[in-house]
């Protein structure tokens, strides 16, 4: 091993402090042993313990022993330096030391939470905080880089969370670029009816939102387009966008619908996908009359003329503004940001995935987005909800939890399933005076109104049956049951197991994460929990950020939301963007790349490999230059680099090889 | 792909036929399938409530068996008729390949004995092997005699797809359907095809077994069918011999029909009767040339089934 290097200070000066963590640390670690183990280190010149390292008398330990000159560098053994690292680092800086002078040992997430034997938690800890200090002795001081911010937002999804996101920003004065995959904006809540508790109209409280969106001039919408790549960092994103053909022209297309008049096929033939599959559409459409922005869309995978080549296109020859265009191809565009609001929102669980409960079999199963079609006036019955017989149901099953709070399925919550439940019960009942049961697990309403509403749909004509049910079949057992649904689950409450035949079943689906989240989340480098929903920073105190600076999540794209969480984590995502603009600047971290010279043979591997392009060849030196504001200290050229010419700053070859020894040599 | 045949108790006793005609079929697809030497029982469903870890030595004795048997280093199937074998030996297999604890005391039993098993066997079910091996397309291809007035109910009952969905859904299983079909015979829909017949309840509370099977005979009947297919030697019995002991007990008279659905698919194939063991079911198979061609009962047309109030749901 090479000789310490000292610095213009002479020997290292090293101060060790140890936290308890309550008894986070304390109960598995002996303190004790480990502060008397410390002291025998080398450099190491203070070595304190305290209960609470990171609250401000503990700092202020740290801070006084810089500034009465006992200490020049600090290790401190607690939590992951993902929690804590700022914290000491600000400390450091507070008492007049370089931040960079300072390493954590993680002895409570790698050591204590995860050791059962205390004999062997408090050797692990020692081993860490030996490497911490074998290390610190070579840390050299280091400067944060200030670069700009580019001032424009990026949204991602035009649902409910991401017009409250861009309209916020927008009326703070930042230009915002919203992006949304489908024709229009307005996503699941533009389909929904009337909304729990309150009963508002959804459409009523939504359009105005969608529309203040489509005339912001702070606003510029791109729908049927799909963020491809992200590149950059924060303050500094180059993001591409792909903009699908809709064969229309935006700018020109008024909206008039002469062109869906006119299409050859004269009753709508596909799938309507705003209508749950409920209407049909004709191959070009505008999804609903509030469409934003109200641009008509012709389907390449349906239209004939893309089909056959041969349609006499009166679509394109009624249109007055001569909007159509056939020969529209896709377009890229490349923007830069300085902040991403990613709100890209959630798909309802695929109700046939139960078999038992017959979705699919039986025409009078209906998932709850079906539902929320049927019950609606603008829907594909205007409102009518009636059987497929052309009666109106009598009575009405409810199940709750498909898809949700199931091993076999979903194990969590999906949070908004019993109270669109109550919600349907009561508008079911509204529409159709249907007598309706509601099978539960365990009711649950917490929110603001939200039991007063379960309180005021009991005293109607529903009747909460506590169990799960176990299979809807068209099994009659008895003779009221014959051409019925047959509803079977254990009644939780009576202790017996009931039959409940019923006209019509609505399966209350539970909420998944898009088919595509995981493609997505690589797109923006970000992390997905175990079950697929997107990686918030810190589930209490970071709910909205996170572990990519500058990346923030709003709405179901973070997991199962109703529209009041998903409005207010958009506001709050917004501010967090805002923040990042309003300061101009951001710090990058000094744990960049670095070459020595005189050891570059000029090969030019880490040139083609830098994701940042931050590594270019000088031909007059016939080595390597590393652009420090562009690095992002991903340590791809160090690992490449087969002279060892290229090093890391915080990561050098010496410091984790004193680091290993650290771990090994002394316990 | 190597199959060896576990045949199991029943296969030899009152399961006969369903052996006759699965290894008559089998030679008809010519699939190659050699018998388990020195086979012991699987444990049954008995030996599993009362010692499991015994139970699982029993069952991997025999994939111990099959490994020297097939020496090659390729995987085995250990085809199972029965369905108690069959989810038995599944168990084993799951339980040993998902608990080291229990892995490493069976194995060190199976030493004792010179026998070594590396997990190298795979526990199939014909129904699985036929349709998603074989295929569909070449069973289709070897019918000689189209099941054509056959309204068959196809029965899985619990075990074969529960708790181990290995070749189908839990609840809604089509596997058998879409073979009957393929073989010409008319499938009814029946959605009570994953309940319980009674198992051995009909020996032990014979008042709660026969009851059950009773249900399923009664929903099948009122369906229009006229033979229920079954994969399980034990639902087979249950459906089968008691019928006379329900009449007595519920006043219902169903002279339906069980057969193995081995032996539909043989009936299909032309294979002479005594090579599927037909001589040996109670209720012989309809005669189709008899059954009068008329649409079957629409769900909502047919009559509610066994006298409501008197059999449990």
């Amino acid at each position: 091993m090479s000789q310490v290097e000292t610095g213009s200070n002479g020997t290292p000066k090293v101060g060790v402090y140890v936290c308890h963590c309550g008894i986070n640390i304390s109960q598995k670690v002996e303190i004790s042993e480990t502060v008397e183990f410390a002291k025998k280190l080398p450099y190491v010149t203070v070595v304190r313990e305290y209960k609470f390292m990171c609250s401000d008398p503990g700092q202020e330990l740290i801070q006084q022993d810089i500034r009465e000159g006992l200490v020049d560098r600090v290790v401190v053994a607690s939590c992951s330096p993902l929690m804590h690292e700022h914290t000491f680092r600000g400390a450091m800086a507070a008492g007049g030391g370089n931040p960079f002078l300072f390493q954590m040992a993680n002895i409570r997430e790698h050591v204590s939470w995860v050791t059962v034997d205390k004999k062997a938690a408090t050797k692990k800890a020692k081993a860490l905080i030996a490497a911490a200090v074998e290390r610190i002795a070579l840390h050299q001081p280091l400067e944060r880089v200030q670069v700009p911010v580019h001032p424009d937002v990026l949204v991602v999804g035009g649902g409910i969370a991401g017009i409250h996101a861009a309209l916020t920003l927008a009326d703070s004065g930042k230009k915002v670029y919203l992006v949304e995959r489908e024709p229009t904006i307005g996503g699941h809540m533009a389909k929904l009816d009337k909304t729990f508790p309150t009963l508002d109209c959804s459409a009523c409280i939504l359009t105005p939102k969608m529309s203040a969106v489509g005339a912001h001039p702070n606003i510029t919408l791109w729908t049927y387009s799909e963020v491809t790549k992200v590149d950059g960092y924060v303050g500094n994103f180059k993001v591409t966008v792909k903009r699908k053909p809709r064969y229309v022209d935006e700018e020109k297309c008024v909206g008039c619908l002469e062109c869906i008049e006119a299409c050859i096929f004269k009753e709508g033939k596909f799938r309507s996908e705003f209508d749950e599959g409920l209407s049909k559409r004709k191959p070009v459409y505008i999804p609903f009359p509030q469409a934003t922005p109200l641009v008509a869309v012709i389907d390449p995978e349906t239209c004939i003329e893309f089909k056959t080549g041969k349609c006499k296109k009166s679509c394109a020859e009624v249109c007055a503004p001569e909007a159509i265009d056939f020969e529209q191809t896709e377009k890229i565009k490349e923007i830069e940001v300085g902040a991403i609001v990613l709100a890209t929102g959630f798909k309802t669980f695929d109700a046939a995935r139960v078999s038992r409960y017959g979705y699919g079999k039986y025409p009078n199963v209906y998932t709850s987005l079906e539902v929320e079609r049927l019950v609606n006036a603008a829907g594909p019955t205007g409102g009518e909800v009636l059987l497929d017989n052309g009666k109106k149901p009598k009575t009405v099953g409810i199940v709750h939890c498909v898809g949700s709070r199931d091993e076999n399925t979903n194990p969590y919550c999906s949070r908004v399933c019993c109270m669109y439940s109550l919600k349907l019960a009561h508008l079911l009942q509204e529409r159709t005076g249907a007598e309706i049961y509601d099978f539960y697990i365990d009711m649950r309403t917490p929110g603001k109104g939200y039991e007063e509403f379960y309180e005021r749909v009991s005293q109607e004509k529903v009747h909460f049956i506590r169990g799960r049910v176990g299979e809807i079949t068209d099994w009659a057992m008895e003779p009221e049951e014959v051409g019925k649904l047959v509803m079977r689950a254990e009644d939780t409450l009576m202790g017996a197991v009931r039959r409940v035949p019923v006209d019509m079943v609505v399966l209350a689906v539970g909420l998944e994460p898009q088919d595509d989240a995981e493609e997505v989340r690589r797109i923006f480098n970000i992390g997905c929990s175990h079950d697929g929903w997107f990686l918030e920073r810190h589930p209490k105190l970071a709910p909205v950020s996170t572990f990519t600076d500058g990346v923030f999540l709003a709405g179901a794209c973070q997991g199962p939301k109703d529209i009041p969480d998903s409005v207010a984590q958009a506001g709050a995502a917004a501010s967090e963007a805002m923040a990042i603009i309003d300061r101009g600047y951001v710090e990058l971290e000094p744990n960049t790349a670095f070459i020595i010279e005189d050891l570059c043979s000029g090969c030019k591997t880490c040139v083609a490999i830098c994701p940042f392009s931050a590594t270019s060849f000088d031909e007059e030196k016939k080595v390597v230059v590393v652009n420090g504001a562009l690095c992002k200290g991903c340590g791809t050229c160090v690992a490449a680099c087969p002279s060892g010419a290229l090093q890391q700053n915080l990561f050098t070859d010496e410091q984790i090889f004193h680091e290993i020894k650290g771990v090994v040599s002394y316990v | 792909m190597k199959y060896l045949y576990y045949p199991g108790c029943s296969a030899r006793s009152t399961g006969k036929p369903y052996e006759e005609s699965m290894l008559s079929v089998a030679e008809v697809l010519e699939i190659p399938i050699e018998e388990l030497e020195d086979w012991n029982c699987c444990g049954a469903t008995t030996y599993m409530a009362i010692n499991e870890l015994k139970a699982f030595a029993l069952c991997a004795r025999n994939f111990a068996l099959a490994e020297r048997q097939v020496e090659a280093e390729e995987e085995i199937n250990l085809v199972a008729p029965c369905a108690a074998c069959y989810l038995g030996l599944n168990k084993a297999q799951h339980y040993l390949g998902e608990f080291p604890e229990i892995r490493a005391k069976i194995c060190e039993g199976l030493h004792a004995a010179g026998l070594e098993s590396t997990g190298r066997v795979r526990v199939r079910h014909p129904l699985d092997v036929l349709v998603n091996d074989i295929g569909l397309e070449k069973i289709a291809s070897a019918v000689t005699k189209p099941l054509e007035g056959f309204r068959v109910a196809c029965y899985y009952g619990c075990q074969i797809i529960r708790p181990y969905a290995e070749f189908d859904d839990q609840h809604r299983p089509t596997t058998m359907d879409r073979l009957m079909e393929s073989l010409g015979a008319e499938v009814i829909d029946w959605p009570i095809k994953t309940r319980c017949c009674g198992g051995s309840l009909t020996g032990t509370v014979q008042e709660c077994g026969l009851r059950l099977s009773a249900m399923l005979l009664n929903e099948a009947k009122n369906r229009g069918c006229n033979v229920i297919a079954t994969a399980c030697p034990l639902c087979q019995f249950n459906l089968e011999c008691y019928q006379s002991q329900m009449k007595r007990q519920f006043g219902y008279e169903f002279k339906m029909p069980v057969a193995f659905f081995t032996q539909l698919i043989g009936v299909a194939f032309g294979i002479p009767k005594r090579k599927l063991g037909l001589q040996r079911l109670f209720l012989p198979l309809p005669d189709v040339s008899k059954v009068a061609v008329c649409p079957l009962p629409s769900p909502s047309e047919t009559k509610a089934s066994v006298g409501g109030s008197n059999v449990p749901s």
